[in-house]
């Protein structure tokens, strides 16, 4: 299973590391969107600590969603997912494949863009407390927005239903992960910040795990 | 044929649910009799409390269709009858109407006394959220028609979004909060509402639930009569076209 879900994995490495066009538009994106920000709010008036947490997860949940569009789009264009559904490997694995898939594709983006927000918004401190609010906000992310994105590549509407489906059932990833990414930048103290943490490890066990199960019956005919 | 054919559904359909129909009448007067004159009013919140008989049951709703609207998306996933995929859709919908209809209720009710027509707080937050989530449901429903994938995708959607209540509620508690809490099931000896105010809540509860279902099946049967309507119009095209 684990062996059959990592081939998948590989195969989207490497067609996304020959042509590379996804990773770089949603790095692009996620600039984009923090510099926008920095139009939108004067940071002279309000305080950039208090700000900042916000601003990093709207990016990556942008430039999330852009990545998660994407996911079926190479099977659908071809037909190529007839393909995947007639190899001798359970729906599950190609769930795992993919979804682990995204969750590398957006910590790729976040580790290229965070040092850019560090530079831009002038940040003084940042811990290590980050790593696990990226780790957890992430994976919870692209649970639910793997399964949601093979459901979206069938609709008429495409890339504008992933998010109108997505972005209500991750509030409590959003908020969890702004919190959390606000202890790292010192804004809020470590005993406030573990619920939050706790809160995603649930998030993300649950979800992955209903997906997985669930996510057979998107892949039928 | 149609002509044939609807009568009678009717004759045969139409009885037992009549019934739920006037005691939904009847229980919505007693609901509103309650509300307006028998209970009293509220000394510290004044007239506007009374929009609470209408709001709690609205709000009561809105969970009982999400649910319902669960536990018909799995028995469609197990058994694959159009049965519970109707049941899911009708009942969505409904689920959408009282979402905003209690958030609506809510929000005049604020106003009169917070002081403000919405705040973020946690009920409120997890209401809003919920009606953002059934009516991303309803519109993957209506961009992929009528097709035996819509069904599947949008049980799939059915699922995750009520699984998703309880979590969506705690991140929000913590959050914030500023809802009254719910007094009517303190757990302590006696209730601090008045027993003439729960019972007025009792009887509104009822009635609105009643409403529900038989809204639930009205909605059932249109739904029923419009797939009908379609197959019968295919089948037409197929005829003209031989």
């Amino acid at each position: 299973m684990i062996a059959k879900a990592a081939l998948i994995l590989e195969k989207d490495l490497r067609t996304e590391l020959r042509a590379k066009d996804i990773l770089t538009a949603m790095a692009y994106f996620s600039l984009l969107v923090l510099i926008i920000f920095n139009f939108a709010i004067d940071l002279r008036e309000v305080s950039v600590d208090a700000v900042a947490p916000g601003i990093l997860w709207v990016s990556f949940a942008f430039a999330g969603v852009l990545g998660l569009n994407r996911t079926f789009v190479r099977e659908q264009e071809r037909n190529a997912i007839e393909g995947l559904m007639l190899c001798p490997v359970d729906r599950s694995a190609i769930y795992l494949g993919k979804f682990i898939g995204n969750v590398l594709f957006m910590l790729i983006v976040e580790a290229l863009t965070v040092p850019l927000f560090i530079l831009l918004f002038n940040l003084s401190a940042v811990g290590f407390g980050l790593v696990p609010a990226l780790m957890l906000g992430t994976i919870g992310f692209a649970s639910i927005g793997t399964l949601f994105a093979a459901l979206a590549v069938n609709t008429r509407t495409r890339e504008v239903m992933l998010p109108v489906l997505l972005f209500p059932v991750l509030v409590p990833i959003v908020i969890a992960a702004v919190k959390a990414t606000g202890f790292a930048i010192g804004t809020i103290s470590p005993d406030l910040a573990i619920p939050w943490l706790n809160l995603m490890i649930v998030f993300d066990l649950v979800f992955v795990v209903v997906s997985y199960l669930i996510f057979g019956y998107v892949l039928e005919e | 044929m149609a002509q044939l054919v609807v009568p009678r559904e009717r004759a045969r359909r139409f009885a037992p649910w009549s019934v739920v129909g006037w005691l939904t009448i009847l229980l919505m007067g007693l609901t509103m009799f309650g509300a307006f004159i028998y209970a009293p009013t509220d000394r510290f919140q004044g007239i506007a409390q009374r929009i609470f008989y209408i709001h709690v049951p609205s709000a009561w709703l809105a969970y009982l269709a999400v649910f319902v609207v669960f536990i018909a998306s799995i028995l469609y996933l197990v058994r694959r009858s159009g049965f519970w995929d109707r049941v899911a859709l009708s009942s969505a919908e409904l689920g959408v109407v009282f979402t905003t209809l209690a958030l609506v209720t809510g929000s005049l009710w604020g106003r009169q006394v917070w002081g403000a027509w919405w705040v973020w707080d946690a009920r409120l937050t997890t209401t809003l959220v919920l009606w953002l989530i059934y009516v991303g449901y309803l519109m993957l429903r209506s961009t992929m028609g009528d097709s035996p994938r819509t069904a599947r995708f949008a049980a799939i959607v059915g699922i995750i979004g009520f699984i998703d209540v309880p979590i969506i509620h705690q991140s929000v508690n913590w959050w914030r909060t500023q809802h009254p809490t719910p007094i009517v099931v303190t757990p302590g000896e006696n209730p601090a509402l008045p027993p003439s105010m729960l019972l007025v809540l009792i009887v509104a509860v009822i009635a609105f639930s009643a409403l529900y279902f038989w809204l639930l099946n009205a909605r059932y049967r249109l739904e029923t009569q419009r797939e009908r309507i379609a197959e019968l119009r295919r089948e037409l095209q197929g005829a003209a076209d031989v």
